[in-house]
């Protein structure tokens, strides 16, 4: 790099050995403990020979349910991530105050705060959400695939691209010190010179990529791929929800596409979309990436909702109550979560009718919403509840998504919001809904769909231990930041003045020592059921007694799903037919069409996460050569044609008879 | 709406005990009226909130699976009257809560001036309010009163029951002011105004700070509010007079570099039309005002000749922020087309009292 420097620019752009933190010990430490944990598992990779396996059956894989898993596990990963950030905020916050200024100096906090908003909704929940109805969808509806396999694949992967540019940021450069939706003038380039916002910006736009197409693929499914019989008024309600989550997802994420589309013509051809000068118009961002922005909340939860839908009818053996009314909530809550995206910014000044319509329009929002938690508890009334883990996180749902819910319509109030914007009653609420509600919701759904993902349970004590430390660690968490909201502390702050806050910051952090515990014990218990799989191993397909069409075949599936494309006669299609004596095929199979695997998903999605990386640091060459990379590689998949494949007869019958032969010896 | 409103302060030194919650025991007219509308809708809604939690937990105890003699209806799935309740319960709730919005964000909308300083005791005809320009910086306060001609940073004092005009904007990205204990917040936002009314009915010394993140001193960016009598506030403003120094356009443009945690710095003078220019981000003097242009534009623009003008419209104060070198920005310097001096047809713009790059 010593000989010319114009010769590095041209070579390595704004990237020098200053951006790599050598400076920073908590980085390097990280860094050290990374790059540990990938060579052991790289190592242990290697060791096994698992190179070809995981190539063959996961990486290159598009079996929906496969993906599916793999969506879950990098969900998993990051949570680790974003909840170290957390730890580390609250760790900063207890301790910073008066002379002592903490552990962490701005320029890194701002940082964490802005990687764990964004990491924790984009790459924890968005995943997580995405794996579940990529998992059971296919199931619940009787389908042997999504509707496009390979775009499914290469939505995973770009997902992934997206997670990893995120990581690339701890260890070369920075991430974003603007706050998670990076609004302008702050994000621009007049005043956020650096990489981070890039980092922040093309992270966003490959994963964005991932998830519209993931979306797209979904809603295909979903309204060409049913099971004959099976009308939109008997489709399950996680399968209503998934839906109308992913009309959501290709309504909305065009829209932040475009936003962050224009910041960065803002920040890299000098446009001047929404700088201060020369017409520009940061407002205009703002609203932008809401009318995105509040749509997502409703993407994040809609799932969780069908979750709980499922749950709350298994675990009480019971059928839903009012099935119609959960829908018809549902279908309100996609159309209005559109018009109350101004709710965010009622302190921008819009005139006291503009205001107002927004308020009254989010308060509205809670009418079917409330209708929802009613069916479910109709659907307890009258039933025979079963305490399994996942009816734990429901009920633990119940009772604190209603308060979030109840801090929310206060927030909807404009003159309420005066006092209460952006202080840490805001961020109590959105951990409040977010965390009681789509996370409470996913743990469940990952409980519960677990045996038939893999074939065993998960152990029940395990779940229990996490479920009641996230559950009181949550309040702990939380309930001092809605406290702290009303003594007037506002979030984001790295160092306070007034002694007085620091109990309830202290409160707070041991909150989310005990969230930890939660996760430790979630880790545990993936282990502990691992080793103790032949005892938990179920091999009805049927744990619990299930009442959708996922549980009407075995566990784990096989790649087709169904042997036969099941008929649906009734709401519940599983539990209708147990009730009429259903009997199993049990021969006339004929050969099964399926689709291939493929390894361009990975590939196209490492190139892109290469074009990101020259974006980000402006090395041009990689940029432009990977683009051109990325366009022929996507021309030349198109003429592979060795697209899809016929299981023989004889491996069907094979499968098809080792099952009836193990439902069999159940008998 | 009366009895409500009893109702949820009667709960309120439960809600306070322990500790101070400015939020909940405020000292402004307008922040209290904020605070009765938090109880009075949290009251409405937990006439729903606390029967679903309370029947949550019971009928998930009642129906546990161990209790056989509890009765069990697997088919039981519909009941028209009982949908009718819980679509109609919470639709009640919010008609009433929905009409209560309207009327108090009229009521409390920032931008109307007040009529009354406490209950009771409406605003004398001849009362003329403080005005007061506040300008968000990298990362300070800056406040202007241009009744008194002085102006103070990271220090803002205010008459008991006068009413308060804000006007406010910033210098370079958005912040957020907000007065706990006076008045809710309203952004600030570079080449905007927002507007702000309130009255502080407590003497005493009250916290501000900016409520919306901007950058690496923002949690620095904190000021106090001194709510003083009558004689007192004078006695304050003679101090400031008596200080010193003078706000002239120079002096703003090395305050408004980012710095730190400022301790309070007071100015005996102001250049006059500082505030304007701030607004319309001309304090350099080489700068074509904001509201010059948009004039200019409203009127047709200049057509071709205003390619000559990009240089005094730049505004943005680029790497005053941060150490990394500044990208240098490129203009297009000429351009030549068949049309070249056409002037195009006049044009009027809408003008608005709301934030918008205008005076």
């Amino acid at each position: 790099m010593s000989t010319s420097p114009d010769l590095a620019k041209l070579i390595f752009g704004r990237l020098t050995w200053d951006a790599v933190p050598l400076h920073e010990p908590i980085l390097l430490a990280t860094f050290a403990v990374v790059a540990l944990g990938g060579v052991a598992v790289l190592g242990a990779l290697t060791y096994y020979r698992l190179w070809g396996y995981l190539w063959r059956e996961w990486l290159t894989s598009v079996d929906h349910k496969k993906i599916g898993v793999m969506y879950i596990i990098l969900g998993l990963v990051m949570l680790l991530r974003g909840f170290a950030d957390a730890l580390m905020m609250r760790a900063q916050q207890a301790m910073a105050f008066g002379a002592d200024h903490g552990y962490l100096p701005p320029h890194h906090y701002d940082q964490i705060f802005t990687a764990h908003g964004v990491i924790m909704i984009f790459f924890v929940a968005m995943p997580l959400v995405t794996g579940l109805m990529n998992l059971v969808v296919p199931l619940q509806i009787g389908a042997r695939d999504v509707a496009f396999p390979f775009l499914n694949n290469f939505s995973f992967w770009m997902t992934v691209g997206g997670a990893v540019t995120v990581m690339m940021s701890l260890f070369v450069g920075e991430f974003a010190r603007t706050g998670w939706l990076a609004y302008p003038p702050l994000s621009n380039i007049a005043y956020s010179p650096g990489v981070g916002v890039d980092y922040y910006i093309w992270a966003l736009q490959i994963a964005g990529v991932g998830t519209l197409l993931s979306g797209i693929n979904l809603i295909a499914t979903i309204v060409k791929m049913r099971a004959p019989g099976m009308s939109l008024m008997k489709m399950p309600v996680f399968t209503w929800t998934s839906l109308c989550t992913n009309v959501l997802i290709v309504a909305a994420f065009p829209i932040l596409t475009a936003v962050l589309a224009l910041l960065s013509l803002d920040r890299y051809a000098g446009t001047n979309f929404f700088t201060n000068d020369f017409g520009g118009s940061p407002m205009m961002y703002v609203n932008l990436i809401w009318i995105w922005g509040h749509p997502e909340v409703y993407i994040l939860v809609l799932p969780a909702f069908g979750i709980f839908s499922e749950v709350v009818a298994t675990f009480c053996g019971k059928r839903l109550f009012g099935y119609a009314s959960m829908v018809y909530a549902t279908v309100v809550i996609t159309i209005l979560s559109y018009l109350v995206w101004l709710h965010h910014f009622f302190t921008m000044g819009s005139g006291a009718s503009v205001n107002s319509f927004f308020g009254i329009t989010t308060m509205i929002i809670s009418i079917p919403t409330g209708a929802k938690i009613f069916n479910w508890l109709f659907t307890m009334y009258r039933g025979r509840i079963r305490f399994e883990v996942p009816m734990l996180w429901t009920i633990g749902f119940m009772v604190t998504f209603v308060i979030g819910g109840m801090t929310g319509v206060l927030l909807a109030v404009p003159p309420a919001d005066f006092v209460l914007h952006n202080s840490l009653f805001l961020v109590a609420h959105f951990h409040n809904v977010i965390i009681g509600g789509v996370l409470f919701g996913l743990f469940a759904g990952i409980t519960y769909w677990f045996p038939k993902a893999f074939g065993y349970k998960l152990d029940p004590f395990w779940g229990k231990m996490s479920f009641w430390f996230w559950l009181v660690g949550f309040y702990f968490a939380f309930m001092p930041l809605y406290v702290l909201g009303l003594m007037g502390v506002t979030r984001r702050v790295s160092h306070f003045e007034d002694p007085s806050l620091q109990i309830w910051f202290v409160i707070a952090a041991f909150g989310a020592v005990l969230i930890l515990f939660g996760i430790v014990s979630f880790l545990i218990q993936l282990v502990v059921s691992f080793m103790k799989r032949e005892q938990l191993r179920d091999l009805t397909g049927d744990p619990w007694d299930g009442r959708t069409l996922e549980w009407a075949t075995s566990s784990p599936p096989p790649a087709y799903n169904f042997a036969f494309t099941p008929l649906v006669h009734a709401h519940d299609a599983w539990w209708d037919m147990k009730q009429r004596g259903y009997e199993r095929p049990t021969k006339g199979f004929v050969p099964i069409h399926m689709p291939k695997n493929t390894g361009a998903g990975i590939i196209l999605s490492g190139i892109a996460t290469a074009v990101a990386f020259g974006l980000i640091w402006q090395m041009w060459w990689l940029a432009a050569g990977g683009f051109v990379a990325l366009v022929a590689t996507a021309i030349a998949h198109t003429f592979n044609y060795k697209r899809d494949y016929y299981v023989p007869v004889e491996d069907v019958t094979r499968a098809e008879d080792e099952r009836t032969k193990t439902l069999a010896s159940l008998a | 709406m009366n009895l409500l409103r009893r109702l949820a302060l009667l709960s309120l030194p439960v809600l306070l005990a322990g500790c101070d919650m400015v939020v909940m025991n405020p000292s402004g007219d307008v922040a209290v009226q904020q605070r009765d509308l938090i109880l009075v809708a949290t009251v409405l809604m937990l006439l729903i909130i606390v029967p679903v939690i309370a029947l949550t937990l019971f009928f998930a105890w009642k129906y546990r699976r161990s209790n056989t003699k509890a009765a069990y209806d697997p088919e039981w799935h519909h009941s028209t009257r009982l949908e009718v309740v819980i679509w109609a319960a919470p639709l009640v709730i919010i008609v009433i809560l929905g009409a209560i919005t309207w009327m108090s964000t009229h009521l409390l909308d920032p931008y109307r001036p007040l009529d009354r300083i406490a209950p009771a005791r409406p605003v004398a005809a001849d009362a003329k309010p403080l005005r007061v320009e506040v300008v968000a910086l990298d990362w300070k306060w800056l406040f202007i009163y241009p009744d008194l001609g002085v102006a103070t940073v990271n220090e803002l004092a205010a008459p008991v029951d006068t009413p308060i005009e804000f006007k406010i904007t910033a210098s370079s990205v958005m912040n957020s002011f907000f007065v706990p204990a006076l008045a809710g917040q309203i952004y600030a936002m570079p080449g905007m105004q927002t507007k702000l009314h309130a009255v502080i009915n407590k003497p005493g010394e009250y916290d501000g700070f900016s409520a919306n993140y901007s950058g690496a001193g923002f949690s620095g960016m904190r000021f106090k509010f001194h709510g003083l009598d009558k004689a007192g506030f004078d006695a304050w403003a003679a101090g400031v007079k008596t200080a010193g120094g003078r706000l002239d356009r120079e002096t703003y443009l090395q305050l408004e570099r980012p710095s730190e945690n400022e301790p309070v710095r007071r100015f005996a003078a102001v250049e006059a039309d500082l505030y304007p220019a701030i607004l319309n981000m001309c304090v350099d003097r080489s700068k074509m005002c904001m509201n010059d242009m948009m004039r200019i534009d409203a009127d047709g623009g200049l057509g071709m000749a205003g390619i000559h003008n990009v240089l005094a419209l730049e505004y943005d104060k680029r790497a005053r922020r941060g150490s990394e070198a500044e990208p240098a920005r490129r203009f297009v310097a000429a351009v030549c087309t068949p049309t070249d001096g056409a002037i195009p047809p006049r044009k009027t713009a809408a003008r608005s009292d709301r934030p918008s790059p205008a005076l």
